[in-house]
């Protein structure tokens, strides 16, 4: 029995995807604390879009494609940065805006030059083929970017809370939105070579999602979502070797699952426990 | 060393070609609460971005103490109390936490609250009666408890100078109150505080001085000498609403005194006497 449950980790191409997908999926996990809070959830979904102009430029110019993808992505958040500071539209119609032309760009160039570019292949992912090449890289963009938000998530809320009180006590606010955006940019990419355009949205939106109906101190939910995020992504890995599917897809529907126990069952804000405290006061209501 | 704003000069004219104000001077110091009226978009809260260092002066210079700005605000000297509706009371925040904000600047590259952080976190919820509710998520917060946190924040930041962005708006009168006998107290402690209101009723009755703009620095001095009438009138234009009863309605007397009731939407300023008299009541009343 024990053998049959570590037989996975008999095989090399199993235990790497086992712990790069528990490394992106906290990775993600940490900067989807962030983007629930704002109203960007959807920015994983407009970023993972965005790369693929980058990636069929990169294949023309003969350059590594996760080079081209970073900068794509890059273009777009700023580009979705920029919008938002100079317009009043709302987040959801500027982030329509700037990946659907990112992505239309992106089709175009790809129609242009038909046999480069493997689209399938950047929509779903493929952890269990990674190269060796590509997993260094996730490693150490996903390294970068955990070491830079666990010292700085103090300061990238403060300017997520209230900006203007960010800079009114001397933070660097522009230079802290400029490093968050490269760092989501960079785990978008990274997320990507695992599990694909599709699910990054998942990694990047569900495990801050859950943890926020969890608890109402921010540090706790970064905290949570991590170990969510890691948990799940680790574990969705390890059973697709059992149930012989698609790590990507295990791995967002377990989150799903998770989220949907805490939307019922969480302690203060589950739909249970407001029930019953409607229940308890209508009852006291009676009462008095 | 007692800190100070100084304005040379101050003009704003933003990308698109408007001015928004021009030519401002003025020197405000410490100790004193310093009202800041004028309508909607005579350039209220143009100035106040202006002494935060949000935007770079056109024309002109401001200086806090004699630093830029920028200096100042690394060094803490300045707290800004902004509107309620500017921040998402839903953040997964406690009371405390918002307040700790406020001291980031003390603290080292990491944030780790050291004792002495705690201990103003604590001292500021303690002077804005929000002991209490130090481990309430904010949203849970009634609307005169969420400036009272703002407040709270600039405090434990620990800067001499506080400017407070309509700090009265959707609050009830007895909040308005327990607030203005804070800011008369913190001003009297050696602070600068300095108030955009509309709330043209309530401001004889706590601020010393007064900035009247419109474009430009109308006039600016103590209360008594340029809260007047005349100044109002040229500030406000047709935009306030403007009630006189004259001497005849009001007395059976040969009394030619007038009552002038001036209001844009908060607290009404009543002016009681000769034509374009100068003596100010203060009125309670709210519309």
């Amino acid at each position: 029995m024990i053998e049959y449950l570590l037989e996975p980790f008999s095989y090399n191409f199993m235990f790497k995807a086992i712990w790069v997908c528990a490394l992106v999926g906290g990775t993600c996990a940490f900067l989807s604390s962030y983007l629930i809070l704002k109203g960007w959830s959807l920015m994983g979904d407009a970023l993972a879009h965005s790369i693929v102009p980058g990636v069929a430029l990169a294949y023309i110019l003969g350059l590594p494609y996760s080079i081209g993808a970073f900068f794509s992505g890059l273009m777009a958040a700023f580009g979705m940065a920029m919008v938002k500071r100079q317009s009043k539209l709302r987040e959801d119609t500027i982030i329509g805006l700037v990946f659907t032309a990112f992505f239309a760009v992106g089709l175009l160039l790809v129609s242009i030059n038909p046999t480069s570019v493997n689209i399938q292949g950047i929509i779903l992912g493929n952890i269990l083929a990674i190269s060796d090449f590509d997993l260094i890289q996730v490693v150490i963009i996903s390294l970068i970017c955990l070491v830079v938000l666990t010292l700085k998530w103090k300061d990238f809320l403060a300017v997520f809370f209230d900006e203007n009180h960010a800079r009114s006590i001397g933070l660097p606010v522009q230079t802290l939105q400029i490093v968050f955006f490269t760092i989501l940019s960079a785990a978008t990419v990274a997320a990507l070579q695992t599990v694909g355009a599709c699910l990054v949205i998942a990694m990047v939106v569900t495990p801050g999602a859950t943890a926020y109906l969890l608890t109402d101190r921010f540090g706790r939910l970064i905290v949570l979502a991590v170990l969510l995020g890691s948990t799940i992504s680790a574990l969705g890995a390890y059973l697709s070797y059992f149930l012989n599917t698609n790590p990507g897809g295990l791995i967002v529907t377990m989150q799903t699952l998770v989220f949907m126990l805490a939307f019922f069952l969480a302690p203060k804000h589950g739909l249970l426990k407001t029930r019953r405290t409607i229940e308890r006061l209508k009852k006291e209501g009676a009462h008095g | 060393m007692s800190a100070f704003i100084e304005l040379k000069n101050v003009g704003v004219t933003y990308p698109n070609g408007h001015t928004a104000l021009a030519g401002v001077s003025a020197k405000l110091h410490i100790g004193t609460i310093c009202g800041l009226v004028g309508v909607n978009g005579a350039g209220k809260s143009t100035l106040f971005k202006a002494i935060m260092g949000f935007i770079a002066p056109t024309t002109g210079s401001v200086e806090i103490t004699g630093q830029s700005v920028r200096q100042a605000l690394k060094r803490n000297m300045v707290s800004y109390v902004p509107q309620t509706e500017e921040v998402d009371w839903n953040f997964p925040v406690l009371v405390e936490d918002v307040v700790m904000m406020g001291r980031y600047g003390h603290m080292g590259f990491l944030r780790r609250p050291s004792m002495a952080d705690r201990q103003a976190v604590d001292e500021a919820l303690e002077r804005v009666n929000l002991s209490a509710y130090k481990k309430r998520q904010i949203g849970e917060l009634s609307g005169g408890q969420k400036k009272r946190v703002f407040v709270a924040r600039a405090l434990a930041q620990g800067g001499k100078i506080i400017l407070l962005d309509e700090p009265f708006t959707g609050v009830d009168f007895k909040t308005e109150d327990s607030l203005i006998a804070l800011f008369r107290a913190l001003a009297a402690e050696g602070r600068l505080i300095l108030v955009s209101t509309h709330n043209l009723g309530s401001v004889p009755y706590f601020c010393d001085e007064v900035m009247i703009v419109n474009r430009s620095l109308l006039a600016y001095g103590p209360v008594e000498s340029t809260f007047t009438q005349e100044n109002l009138s040229q500030a406000f234009g047709g935009k306030l609403r403007h009630h006189q009863i004259v001497g005849t309605d009001l007395h059976d007397d040969a009394d030619s005194r007038s009552v002038t009731v001036l209001t844009d939407d908060e607290r009404a300023l009543v002016f009681y006497g000769e034509q374009s008299a100068q003596k100010i009541t203060k009125h309670e009343g709210k519309e």
